[in-house]
């Protein structure tokens, strides 16, 4: 007889129905409860580099907008680095590059306000103690890529609704960073160069001098967007 | 030894993304292929959470929108660990949780089930777990509604559950079922899951020594996380 590996099992996900705003952003399903919802300031009051308004809407298989998705967006500051003990350094006091946004009940549309994330080290240290960035020439660090490559600067985003049974993770990679993406060691994973294009935000004017860009999410059909198993 | 990325997601008892019998799946799935991901910083580090964030209260949900009196219902505390897959405690993770009220009905503006709003009742709460995992709630037996699927669907008793981990690849949204539950087996959403070993794990388990006599029945839930590899064989070994 075998030993027995003594690990536990992952929970399994169940989908997150139609009522999550009550869970998770309850101003959105009418009422009022906490002291503060959480998610709403992404950056913070003392985030360097870009301002940015993301916008974006979720389309399913029949080409129409998904009016009650939750998604959640995790990205780096300006200098490309997370917000988190691995996060690769400081961040500025008050950021926390985590975000939390819902769909207009009648239109389905999204949209945050952030700044642009800078690229990210692929690789850190994953060592106990503090986390600190390696260079591309130190041969301690964990190899987890092909390319040694910084990532092009993204934002993670975790979508949930009713109707999807386990959240999925996509990224939002930014079109005007040509050259970046086109080094970008996840995107350049993609092997269907086409479906590359469907990461990609796109500028979208400016509104109060603050740059727009717009993402749609497409859940099915020709253009559908990539989704990782992370 | 070093903590490396998290265990690949085990996806034969996770719910696939297109399950008929849940028709709203149906238009909501994605066809192709996931690409398999590498964790990079990206995907090993998430948001934290503190005592800042929330507030001693959010976690009775029989007081947290009490107006005029406690909610109708059958009182009850929910409670247990979040772990990992290698049981370890979460700690200082954040959960959040909403449920319909005693009639099946949710304080929401697209509900219009014909159960009656509970004016003392908001049906959602949050807490962080402590240093070894643990995490309880106070709150209303949530009672079971119909829903629009097949013509004569009804959703078993349950409780939303989103819990974050420590990182972003661990982020989980789950729902909590009761043990005894006769729809449980008739669910079309929680047979989204295929194996049913991994349902069993979704049903809170009646917990006669936990509960506080005279007042409120309590369930034991405990939720797991993906586990997190170590780095072995290093030239130098590191604490763990």
């Amino acid at each position: 007889m075998p030993q027995k590996l003594d690990y536990l099992k992952e929970s399994a996900s169940q989908t997150a129905g139609p009522y999550v705003h009550i869970g998770l952003a309850p101003g959105a399903a009418g009422f009022d409860i906490y002291r503060q919802e959480l998610g709403w300031d992404i950056a913070g009051p003392n985030a360097k580099g870009q301002k940015i308004r993301v916008e974006g809407v979720v389309i399913d298989g029949m080409g129409s907008p998904v009016k009650d998705v939750l998604l959640e967006a995790w990205q780096a500051n300006s200098e490309g680095v997370y917000a988190h003990p691995e996060g690769g350094g400081e961040v500025e006091d008050g950021f926390r590059g985590w975000g939390r946004v819902i769909t207009d009940f009648e239109t389905g549309e999204w949209g945050f306000d952030t700044v642009k994330p800078g690229k990210v080290k692929p690789r850190v240290k994953l060592g106990s103690g503090v986390s600190q960035r390696v260079s591309d020439s130190d041969p301690d660090w964990q190899g987890r890529m092909d390319s040694h490559e910084p990532m092009a600067p993204h934002i993670n985003l975790w979508i949930v609704a009713r109707g999807i049974n386990i959240g999925l993770n996509t990224r939002m990679y930014f079109e005007d960073e040509a050259e970046a993406n086109a080094a970008d060691p996840v995107l350049n994973l993609i092997e269907w160069e086409n479906r590359r294009a469907t990461l990609l935000a796109k500028r979208d004017g400016e509104r109060d001098g603050v740059p727009v860009y717009r993402f749609e999410i497409r859940l099915q059909g020709d253009n559908e967007t990539v989704f990782f198993d992370v | 030894m070093k903590p490396a990325e998290y265990y690949q997601r085990d996806r034969t008892r996770q719910p696939p993304a297109l399950t008929p019998d849940y028709k709203t799946s149906v238009a909501r799935s994605p066809r192709y292929s996931m690409i398999s991901l590498q964790q990079s910083v990206s995907e090993i580090t998430g948001p934290t959470f503190g005592h800042n964030d929330i507030d001693p209260i959010d976690n009775d949900l029989i007081k947290n929108y009490a107006k005029d009196g406690d909610p109708v219902g059958e009182r009850i505390i929910v409670h247990g660990r979040v772990l990992d897959e290698n049981a370890r405690p979460v700690p200082n993770t954040l959960v959040e949780i909403w449920q319909a009220n005693a009639s099946g009905r949710y304080r929401h503006k697209k509900d219009t089930y014909l159960g009656s709003l509970d004016p003392n009742f908001g049906g959602c709460g949050r807490t962080l777990t402590d240093e070894n995992g643990y995490y309880f709630f106070r709150t209303i037996k949530p009672g079971a509604y119909p829903w629009r699927n097949w013509v004569n669907n009804w959703r078993p008793a349950h409780i939303h559950v989103s819990v974050f981990g420590s990182s972003f690849s661990q982020r989980l949204i789950t729902q909590l079922y009761f043990e005894g539950d006769p729809l449980i087996p008739h669910c079309p959403i929680v047979h989204t899951i295929p194996d049913p070993d991994a349902i069993e794990q979704l049903i809170a388990k009646l917990d006669l020594n936990a509960t506080v006599p005279l007042d409120s029945i309590a369930y034991k839930f405990d939720i797991v996380l993906r586990g997190r590899r170590s780095t072995l064989f290093e030239n130098r070994l590191e604490g763990n």
